[in-house]
């Protein structure tokens, strides 16, 4: 009891004097390195795919750990609040780097293809749902937001985050031509991260 | 009479396609700038994809799921002795040495285009000789209508058969007229070379105007039957995978388009391409699906 009673504050501790910079710089190493290995023809055979998959990835993963940071204040009383804005702009940047990638490398700007296969694919549909919900989120990532719109009305906004989670690891799952045990533990994790919060507050 | 459209002529000094990659890569960018796709025939005169392309980039899920996998994993497989079964409606059904089976048939090269139901595709010089031969050889008898193969499973060198991913053994099929047709080989070889095992050693199926996972791999069954087999992918998924899977264009994935393709090794951009109707072999085989609703039979 007494060693777990004291880590997480003490981490906490130690967090508080950290600044956020290095977590944003971190964050952008995985990305920038992807984005190296493509420029220098590293990817293997179909570097494009690769990109894409990776970048989508990336994303969702941010995007996981961003909603780490309540349980992990909860259950181990370790606080990196500060932190989770940046896991989620990250999260973000690299979603719209995934989809910018998916319109000019794989689909080179076929725009009728591109708009005929967001509305005809149930997996892209759910991908661009999930980008949808994330742009009022990102556009209110800043501090001033929360002012402006009352905590409240911006804590509700950013439970969009909930929803897109979940449909980012949907997507994952579905454009999988097999049933892939990798893409279902990142659906299980986002459920299992989503759904404590059900738990815990029941009435929205 | 038919002739292979592609020949040992067709294939470009490799001084002068290398120069020309530059020249499609920067058609790609330009048709990024100007918003044009590239057609697959502005690439009409084909070459074919590096041995290394050909080798390291393979679906043979017995090997593991990603395309790096069959190469890094099958290299335990050992090919020689090989022995098909040779059964159903036959003259002469047995167990035949790969040796026997094959005989005096002469190999040829064939420079096919080689299309993935995953929409990306590559050119690959095949050695290897018509089915029909094969298969006259072995005497196909009066009520057979459809030629099923079957792929070894080898679970001491197959990782992936020990995971129910595919139901195994890996089965394909094709109707007769499909197979006696011309176009339709048995390859054993790359390049020249002995094919490698991740390609499908030591012999294989190519149906070039069919997706790829048509062109079943390290085949130990052939087996002429009546009536119409149920192949390994529309078994998993009959929704999304058809006994038939002609390239068509015009016939969409349910998950995905199938109008265009992604060339392997053509870099970050520029790399999609047009997808042609039977892969670009509707002269040579449009005629055996006269009639048929192809939306229907996918």
């Amino acid at each position: 009891m007494g060693a777990a009673a004291t880590f997480g504050p003490r981490i906490s501790g130690v967090v508080r004097k950290l600044p956020t910079w290095p977590v944003y710089l971190a964050g952008m190493v995985p990305g920038g390195w992807l984005i190296w290995r493509a420029l220098t023809n590293q990817l293997g055979m179909d570097p494009v795919k690769t990109l894409e998959h990776e970048l989508g990835l990336l994303s969702l993963q941010f995007l996981l750990a961003s909603l780490c940071v309540t349980p992990l204040l909860r259950f181990a009383r370790i606080n990196l609040l500060k932190f989770r804005k940046a896991l989620g702009l990250l999260a973000f940047g690299y979603l719209v780097l995934h989809f910018l990638v998916w319109l000019f490398l794989d689909l080179q700007m076929r725009w009728s293809t591109i708009g005929a296969e967001i509305v005809k694919r149930p997996y892209l549909t759910i991908g661009f749902a999930a980008f949808v919900l994330l742009l009022p989120v990102a556009a209110t990532s800043w501090q001033g937001a929360v002012k402006s719109m009352g905590a409240l009305a911006w804590q509700r906004l950013h439970r969009l985050v909930y929803v897109a989670v979940l449909l980012g690891a949907v997507h994952f799952v579905m454009q999988e031509k097999v049933w892939s045990l990798e893409s279902l533990l990142y659906l299980a994790a986002a459920t299992l991260l989503v759904g404590m919060r059900f738990l815990w507050v029941r009435s929205w | 009479m038919f002739k292979p459209d592609l020949t040992r002529d067709d294939v470009t000094p490799e001084s002068v396609w290398l120069n020309r990659r530059q020249i499609i890569a920067a058609l790609g960018a330009g048709s990024i700038a100007g918003g044009l796709p590239l057609a697959a025939n502005a690439l009409e005169e084909l070459e074919p994809h590096t041995w290394e392309q050909i080798t390291t980039y393979n679906n043979f899920y017995e090997f593991g799921t990603s395309k790096s996998d069959p190469a890094e994993n099958s290299q335990d497989m050992v090919t020689d002795p090989w022995t098909v079964k040779v059964d159903g409606l036959v003259d002469n059904p047995g167990e035949y040495s790969l040796a026997d089976l094959i005989g005096d048939i002469p190999t040829e090269e064939r420079i096919y285009r080689f299309r993935c139901v995953e929409a990306w595709s590559m050119v690959i010089p095949w050695n290897g000789f018509e089915l029909n031969k094969l298969l006259n050889k072995v005497g196909v008898q009066d009520g057979a209508g459809y030629v099923a193969f079957e792929t070894a499973v080898l679970p001491d060198v197959m990782e992936g058969v020990k995971f129910p991913i595919l139901d195994w053994p890996y089965k394909e099929g094709l109707r007769l007229d499909e197979a006696m047709h011309p176009l339709t080989i048995m390859a054993t070889g790359i390049y020249d070379k002995p094919i490698p095992n991740q390609n499908g050693a030591p012999m294989r199926l190519v149906v070039p105007w069919k997706y790829g996972f048509k062109s079943i791999k390290t085949i130990v069954r052939i087996s002429l039957v009546a009536e119409q087999p149920v192949n390994t992918w529309q078994h998993s998924a009959a929704n999304e995978y058809g006994f038939f899977a002609n390239v068509n264009p015009e016939v969409d994935h349910p998950r995905w388009s199938q109008a265009s393709e992604r060339v392997i090794g053509a870099g970050l951009f520029g790399s999609r391409i047009d997808t042609l109707m039977f892969n670009g072999y509707a002269d040579q085989v449009a005629s055996l699906y006269e009639g048929m609703d192809l939306r229907k039979n996918f």
